[in-house]
């Protein structure tokens, strides 16, 4: 057997990804956890002096505490198996990465393990963010310089 | 000789005594009542997973060598493996039982090529106790070949579960009574171009179809030889990719074909595929395999142990995964 | 008001269900998702995009990780327009450090308290 015979066969046997249903569990979660993060922004705007704007940082950090301590007690895995893209997109899923490399490597010493270890998920994401924002602002403030956009 | 990889026993080497030890998770397993020891603490109630992994290893070939009245001052060969960067796990375990020792790696395969060897140094006649065996420690392994354990990711329903679990098996010249080693048939690393780590049954099946047929051809014999023929870890998915591409090779009849890794844990959804990992294979050979052959209900066995020979390395550049199989049969007379 | 939540929800389900098919139909790596999310959020805020999806669906676009990407670019932008090219290094983690700083923060904190919790 060749391996694009075998290829056909494996596509064949192997269970299908039940994709309707991972979209439905993905969208729940992700919504549940946005709205979530409503109400703490809400928190935020009624008992400290923020507006729907400002809000938005405070909310991020406290969303990342609670990711923190879903991570800590192994709710935050079982939340990923169900909920897939619903739970790793939002910035509780950032913070599961980074949390989970830190207790992970824990073992090897809070220099070596956690300190080089914290960012091994998460570290592609800012990589990939700050080239991104830097080309895209570059190139926006060129433009605008030139006269073809403006702010 | 018999032909290329293809090895027979004369002499006939018996597996004299085995031990399974197991984590608290695998009390789940369909066969824990088997299980010399299940502990209730992942880390067996030390520092890491990897000092777990070494301490099951330990009380493994402890079990072993008590059942058949010996130290390990007593043992001639400690012929084991893990799936940890260098097998420090076993290199440790090694330290600590202070026997010869050979660290091997054949991935989750490793089961059968420690048997293998372990047969050989009896059969020249150099080794009168020679313990073989094979471990893995779910934490461990996960950590180093897929994500941090509290990473929230999806494993599709391809991927299968690593198991906590060592298997060791006492190998010793003939003794009636016990199972003995007949002959055995070394893999050949087969690959073809699977390459989702998520899928590792798929991947494996190739090997284990090339591996069994070969046996059987090389030793002239057929599949109705054997009470069962049991595979490693091919998984619920595998195992039936296995199946077709036996099939495909003229062998309809599997009503004896048994996977170690999709009975593991039962029909527990939860579980995914089924089990794998190097302690998988090891501790159903070493204690439903051994148990059902000591009283008779087995009287001729084919086991085959599959392994995905990848790092994460390899998975990251984009390689395919290469996998292995060996085989070992054994008889009850 | 009340309709933010309803906003939010939908919102950031729907940007979830992007990265569900990235993973499921284009079977991209989790790593390659967020990545991909990330870029895309940083060329919406480019085309003046982000900002309005933020007042239409507030958390709903504030959460997703796309957020990051556009928070990036935001702070980069904004001090472009007050200085000129240099701007764009030195705006860059202006408005987002929170995320970052508080991912650090509260890993260190797990990893002093928590262990692998484990599977059992």
């Amino acid at each position: 057997m060749d391996e694009k015979k075998y290829a056909k066969l494996e596509q064949e046997i192997s269970p299908k990804i039940p994709l309707m249903k991972n979209i439905l569990k993905a969208f729940l979660t992700g919504g549940i956890i946005c709205l979530v993060a409503q109400f703490v922004a809400l928190f935020y705007m009624t008992y400290f002096d923020f507006t729907e704007r400002t809000a938005s940082n405070p909310t991020v950090a406290t969303m990342i505490f609670f990711s923190m301590l879903l991570t800590g007690f192994g709710l935050y895995k079982k939340i990923g198996q169900f909920g897939g893209a619903g739970s790793a997109v939002p910035i509780t899923g950032f913070g599961n990465a980074v949390i989970s490399a830190a207790i992970e490597h824990k073992s090897e010493g809070y220099v070596l393990g956690v300190g080089s270890n914290m960012f091994k998920l998460a570290g592609s994401v800012i990589l990939f963010g700050v080239f991104s924002a830097f080309v895209v602002a570059l190139i926006k403030t060129i433009l605008v310089k030139l006269g073809v956009v403006s702010w | 000789m018999v032909g290329r990889g293809l090895l027979t026993f004369k002499t006939l080497p018996s597996i004299s005594a085995t031990g399974v030890t197991a984590g608290p998770l695998e009390k789940k397993s369909s066969f824990k009542d088997k299980f010399d020891k299940v502990y209730d603490d992942e880390r067996c109630g030390l520092e890491t997973n990897e000092h777990a992994h070494a301490k099951m290893m330990e009380d493994a070939c402890m079990i072993a060598l008590s059942k058949i009245d010996s130290l390990p001052s007593d043992a001639d060969y400690l012929l084991i493996g893990d799936l940890v960067n260098q097998m420090t796990p076993s290199n440790f375990c090694a330290t600590t039982m202070g026997i010869p020792y050979i660290g091997l790696f054949s991935a989750c395969a490793t089961s059968v090529s420690s048997l293998i060897l372990a047969a050989l140094l009896t059969e020249v006649g150099m080794s009168e106790i020679a313990i073989a065996g094979a471990a893995s420690q779910h934490n461990a392994i996960e950590r180093q070949f897929r994500y941090p354990v509290e990473y929230g990711s999806q494993k599709p329903a391809t991927a299968q579960w690593t198991v906590t679990a060592a298997g060791v098996a006492a190998i010793t010249p003939h003794k009636k009574g016990f199972p003995s080693i007949e002959c055995a048939t070394i893999g050949c690393v087969t690959d073809l171009g699977m390459t989702d780590p998520f899928n590792m049954g798929a991947a494996m099946a190739p090997a284990a179809a090339d591996t069994l047929t070969r046996h059987l051809s090389g030793h002239g014999t057929s599949v109705n030889d054997y009470d069962v023929i049991m595979t490693g870890d091919l998984g619920k998915t595998g195992f039936e990719l296995y199946k077709k591409l036996v099939a495909n090779k003229g062998i309809d009849d599997t009503k004896n074909f048994r996977d170690a890794g999709a009975e593991f844990y039962g029909k527990d959804p939860s579980f995914l595929a089924g089990a794998s990992g190097a302690g998988c294979s090891a501790a159903i050979y070493f204690s439903e395999i051994f148990e059902k052959m000591k009283i008779g209900k087995y009287k001729r066995v084919l086991l085959i142990a599959t392994g995905a020979l990848l790092s994460p390395m390899s998975f990251q550049q984009e390689d395919t995964i290469p996998c292995i199989a060996h085989a070992i049969e054994l008889t009850m007379k | 008001m009340s309709s933010i939540y309803i906003t939010a929800f939908i919102v950031g389900g729907l940007i979830c269900v992007i990265g569900q098919l990235l993973f499921d139909v284009a079977k991209l790596t989790p790593a390659h998702t967020l990545c991909l999310l990330v870029v895309a959020g940083s060329i919406l805020d480019g085309l003046g995009l982000y900002e309005p999806l933020i007042d239409f669906a507030g958390a709903g676009a504030t959460i997703p990780i796309t957020s990051f990407g556009n928070s990036l670019t935001h702070g980069a932008l904004a001090e472009a327009e007050k200085h000129g090219l240099i701007g764009v290094l030195t705006g860059m983690f202006e408005v987002t450090s929170s995320g970052i700083s508080s991912a650090i923060l509260f890993g260190f904190i797990a990893a002093i308290i928590f262990k692998p919790k484990g599977n059992v």
